[in-house]
């Protein structure tokens, strides 16, 4: 049984903001899920659905369903880090075709900036009901240095450099420069990139995103009410979900789990790489969009360095335009997580709402692509194909 | 650079599945777990095999290793690393007493304790 036409996304709604002191992270929640309806021509009523991950504090979906006062007959909170919410896509569109439901509400919303938190560099506390933390966490497996390893071993094993990979932070902000919302909306050369501070070697600062406040919100529903809608038609063609550990000490490297996860979207859309006119792609890191590239299958395992040189992410300049909103390393990453980001994107290029700067021509088919958790140690992956009818 | 001067580890925390390593650990064994069944070693340690389900069992390991990956945080004073075993298995774990700069994937290295507010805990210094 497959998903493929089975759903469509009515509704897509980035919160405006970056930084959210004066609001609690339930009321981004909701504030970002009555933007989505409006955005979709629903109401609150409507929702019968509903997909939250680990930023909605509280048990799973119910704090947060109960402070919305949802009525709900499907609910799903899913927690695979930082791409859940595209994995969210997949389930609701899985749950609609089981009749489960009808309109689906995902959110993501979180205050890491308004609270000050060291999201890439701090330590963290060990939790030994966790299998790995007695072996792990006293090591400080910090973010940015277990990307670091992925981005190391790249380099060793095909010659990647640092300015290859400066490049994707190079076409992100090429992106953001017309993103009124974005965080940093500064056009960045590659030698900005090279000669920023080392954070966690071989990784620069400015090869790291952003930390911001905000959410956003997405409506899945079913066809029948998708096409009583106003709002153009974006089809779920596809959706593949994985994750990828250290396999019982057989540590690699150099490829993620987007390799099962992008097989199965693709397998599943009937999509080739050679359709997708744009693709948003989890920028946590710019090591991670080089992984995910050529995990997908844009490019040979190895090649990616020489595939986002001079340009080819950046929208009418390359071939594989990307995160046209600036993406996580120059626009937003709520919550540290990017994965509705991510979609929110790929929704406005299929609809042709993408600021006219970066609007993709044409643009039919699109990809949403994330990885959750660490890169280097545990990750979830999910993989979204999305079409314009 | 020059060697770097390393930080203070964290002390670990410990479950039932990793008590029986650190109580060896204090005594200076590094110990790892081999399958019953399938007979190859993991890490890390656990009472059921990630590769059969198979029951597993401690046995004392070289403390032999290279380095598969590592990242210095030089900001922190320490260095991430992937060490694969001579065992086979690939840990994580922190390098210690190394220039960064002239640190190499590939690097022999040896096992080296450093003792945290908990445990001992398996670092690896070069070879």
């Amino acid at each position: 049984m497959s998903i493929k036409g089975k759903a469509y996304i009515a509704g897509a709604f980035e919160h405006p903001t970056r930084k959210a002191p004066d609001k609690s992270v339930f009321q981004l929640h909701a504030e970002c899920a009555a933007g989505a309806l409006a955005d979709a021509g629903l109401t609150k009523d409507d929702v019968d659905g509903y997909f939250c991950a680990g930023d909605a504090a509280g048990m799973g979906p119910i704090n947060i369903a109960d402070y919305m006062n949802l009525r709900l007959s499907y609910l799903d909170s899913t927690d695979v880090g930082g791409t859940s919410y595209i994995g969210a896509v997949g389930h609701a569109a899985a749950a609609i075709n089981a009749g489960k439901c009808n309109v689906a509400l995902i959110t993501l919303s979180g205050r890491p900036r308004s609270e000050g938190v060291q999201t890439g560099t701090g330590q963290r506390p060990g939790n030994p009901q966790v299998g790995d933390s007695p072996w792990e966490t006293h090591f400080s497996p910090a973010t940015t240095n277990v990307y670091g390893m992925v981005a190391a071993r790249h380099m060793h094993e095909y010659g990647t450099t640092s300015e290859q990979l400066a490049w994707i932070k190079v076409a992100a902000s090429h992106h953001a420069q017309w993103n009124e919302h974005a965080m940093l909306r500064n056009v960045v050369t590659v030698e900005e990139v090279v000669n920023s501070p080392m954070v966690s070697t071989p990784l620069h600062r400015l090869d790291c995103c952003i930390i911001s406040d905000g959410g956003g919100a997405l409506i899945v529903v079913k066809p029948e009410i998708a096409r009583s809608l106003k709002r153009p038609l974006v089809k779920v063609m596809g959706h593949g979900e994985s994750w990828k550990g250290q396999m019982g000490g057989d540590v690699d490297l150099t490829y993620s789990g987007a390799r099962w996860s992008g097989a199965a979207a693709f397998a599943e859309s009937g999509v080739k790489q050679s359709d997708i006119k744009y693709a948003s792609i989890y920028d946590s890191f710019t090591i991670t969009v080089l992984m995910q590239l050529e995990d997908l299958g844009f490019c040979e395992k190895g090649q990616g360095g020489k595939f986002v040189s001079d340009g080819n992410l950046i929208s009418g300049v390359g071939k594989l335009p990307f995160n046209t909103d600036g993406g996580g390393l120059c626009n937003n990453h709520p919550a540290n997580r990017g994965g509705i980001t991510k979609v929110i994107e790929a929704v406005r290029q299929l609809r042709g709402e993408a600021h006219p700067k970066v609007q993709v021509p044409n643009c039919d088919v699109a990809l949403a692509h994330g990885t959750g958790g660490l890169l280097g140690s545990r990750h979830g992956s999910s993989t979204l194909i999305l079409e314009r009818e | 650079m020059a060697i770097m001067e390393d930080r203070k580890i964290p002390p670990n925390c410990s479950n039932p599945e990793s008590d029986a390593f650190y109580a060896a650990a204090d005594e200076g064994k590094f110990m790892i777990r081999r399958c019953t069944s399938c007979k190859k070693a993991h890490w890390y340690p656990r009472a059921v095999c990630p590769f059969c389900f198979g029951a597993t069992e401690w046995e004392q390991a070289s403390g032999e290793g290279t380095v598969y990956s590592f990242s210095t945080m030089l900001r922190s004073n320490f260095t991430m690393a992937y060490v694969t075993l001579k065992e086979g298995p690939t840990m994580m774990t922190n390098l210690i007493k190394i220039d960064p700069e002239t640190m190499k994937i590939g690097a022999k290295v040896k096992l080296a304790w450093v003792q945290t507010d908990a445990n001992k805990v398996p670092c690896f210094e070069p070879a």
